[in-house]
């Protein structure tokens, strides 16, 4: 007997939709002040934590201190592992509460709902990214050689970048704790091998090549590059593109793992 | 016309088969009733007619073209047995959510909010609603869109007697202005209310009828009394 093939169906990408979507779940966040307050302020409180801890440390002479090189790297981390958390949550919740299942009988096409959520949480990370930054520069005295602006831009990158794989890994979780604890499998061995803990030419030759298929590490060498030079240069753009490309292929893997018609 | 056929349609959820082979009609601008025990697999059925029911054979054609396709999506309105709206969201913003979808604008999504008994509680969020006023949220985000065919998975069950009544009223003033509405219910008192009955037992079509024609084959006035009738009658002939 012929099984009735379930055929992806075409994606027909509306900006409109995509842009109602945006606004769908940005007025979901707007309701909920606590997400709110902790998105604005948890950053810059765990970076005052780490100010603290390396405020007194010596640095050696004609070296950056530890803080400027550790937070620096933060204000790219942070946003990707809270964005990656929350809509691995969010995606999930779609599922069980079967607003999702209810969308998919709409116009809604399955990319246009994956951009919308990628566009709501990008831009909350854009003002995350600000207020972090203006923190971190004013209180904590973070240096920066380059442009701030900079900063932002790659933090929303990595924002985007998480929400993308928070995205992609909510396919693959049946439950919330199945969802939470993709978090560690995901974000983790991006984090060890970023360059951060062990600078990357001293990994062992095949950690390296891992660490080198891994898209935080771009991300990181990105705000590495901004920390050092006054201007914008060559390798940050390529590594912005790099963080932007992998997130947008999750975006659109995690659109086609979405499937249409369930068992 | 037809607004639904559905040829030998085989649907197996894990190891069990939920539908062997059912094949029906259903005629356009009526209120066709699916009735049947809870497991019979009406919202199976529903799910598969849709477009989001993954099935093992058999052909599901919904105002002549295939079930889900992208076609459909904006003419066939769909409302889930549990209600699928956005509690973290109004009941005015969740409206305005899938009359943006649908191509609607705000102000068919306020009449769809006013046009369920919903207009004073618009401002509020779904989470703090009574059960029975969240199935009329997801209700209207469904009615929003104007569906040529609504597909909705037992609308009435927690809503006070006088709503259930004007809920009804509503399904056949839609159906008199051309609606293919498709309706499920466990109760046989609902299936008075309807032009058609699809009676389904264990995934199997017991009847395809009308209230009328029930009565006559059951030999009974009530509903419930004529359905077990032709129940058992169908029993004796299969022993």
């Amino acid at each position: 007997m012929t099984a009735i093939l379930d055929r992806p169906a075409p994606t027909h990408l509306s900006p409109r939709l995509t842009a109602a979507t945006a606004g769908r779940v940005l007025r979901q966040l707007r309701h909920d002040h606590r997400t709110i307050a902790m998105m604005l302020v948890l950053p810059s409180a765990l970076l005052g934590l780490l100010y603290l801890l390396w405020k007194d440390v010596p640095t050696l002479p004609g070296q950056a201190g530890i803080f400027d090189r550790v937070g620096l790297t933060m204000l790219g981390i942070f946003p990707f592992v809270v964005m990656f958390l929350v809509t691995s949550i969010a995606m999930l919740r779609e599922r069980t509460s079967g607003t999702l299942e209810r969308l998919l009988t709409t116009p809604l096409a399955r990319l246009d709902l994956l951009l919308g959520y990628g566009a709501a949480f990008g831009l909350a990370a854009a003002l995350q990214a600000v207020v972090t930054v203006t923190v971190a520069t004013t209180l904590y005295d973070l240096d920066v050689t380059g442009s701030t602006w900079l900063v932002v831009l790659i933090a929303v990158a990595d924002a985007v970048l998480g929400v993308a794989l928070g995205l992609l890994a909510s396919a693959f979780a049946r439950s919330e704790f199945q969802a939470v604890q993709f978090m560690p499998v995901v974000v983790l061995p991006q984090f060890f091998l970023c360059g951060l803990l062990v600078p990357r030419e001293q990994m062992a030759g095949w950690l390296q090549a891992v660490s080198d298929v891994l898209p935080l590490t771009y991300a990181v060498e990105a705000l590495q590059e901004v920390g050092r030079s006054a201007e914008a240069t060559g390798t940050m753009w390529a590594d912005v593109g790099i963080v932007s490309g992998v997130a947008l292929l999750a975006l659109a893997l995690a659109a086609a793992t979405l499937r249409r018609r369930t068992a | 016309m037809d607004a639904v056929t559905v040829t030998d349609l085989v649907i197996d959820r894990g190891r069990r088969r939920v539908l062997p082979g059912l094949s029906f009609t259903v005629p356009a601008g009526q209120v066709t009733g699916l009735l049947g025990p809870s497991g019979s697999g009406k919202t199976t059925l529903m799910r598969a007619l849709v477009g989001v029911q993954r099935i093992r054979s058999g052909t599901v054609t919904v105002l002549g073209e295939p079930a889900g396709s992208p076609g459909l999506r904006s003419r066939v309105g769909y409302v889930t047995q549990a209600p699928s709206v956005y509690p973290d969201l109004t009941v005015r913003e969740n409206a305005r959510h899938f009359a943006a979808l649908y191509g609607a604008g705000a102000r068919e999504a306020d009449a769809a909010v006013a046009g369920v008994g919903l207009a004073d509680a618009a401002g509020q969020l779904v989470a703090d609603l009574s059960g029975g006023q969240k199935g009329r949220v997801s209700l209207a985000c469904a009615l929003v869109g104007s569906p040529e065919v609504l597909v909705l998975d037992e609308p009435t069950v927690g809503l006070d007697p006088v709503l259930r009544v004007e809920l009804w009223e509503r399904f056949h003033a839609l159906a008199a202005a051309g609606t293919t509405l498709i309706v499920s219910s466990h109760v046989m008192d609902e299936a008075g209310r309807c032009d058609r009955l699809l009676l389904l037992r264990d995934g199997e079509l017991i009847a395809d009828s009308t209230p009328a024609q029930l009565r006559a084959d059951g030999r009974s006035e009530d509903l419930e009394e004529a359905f077990l009738n032709v129940v058992r009658a169908r029993e004796e002939v299969a022993a």
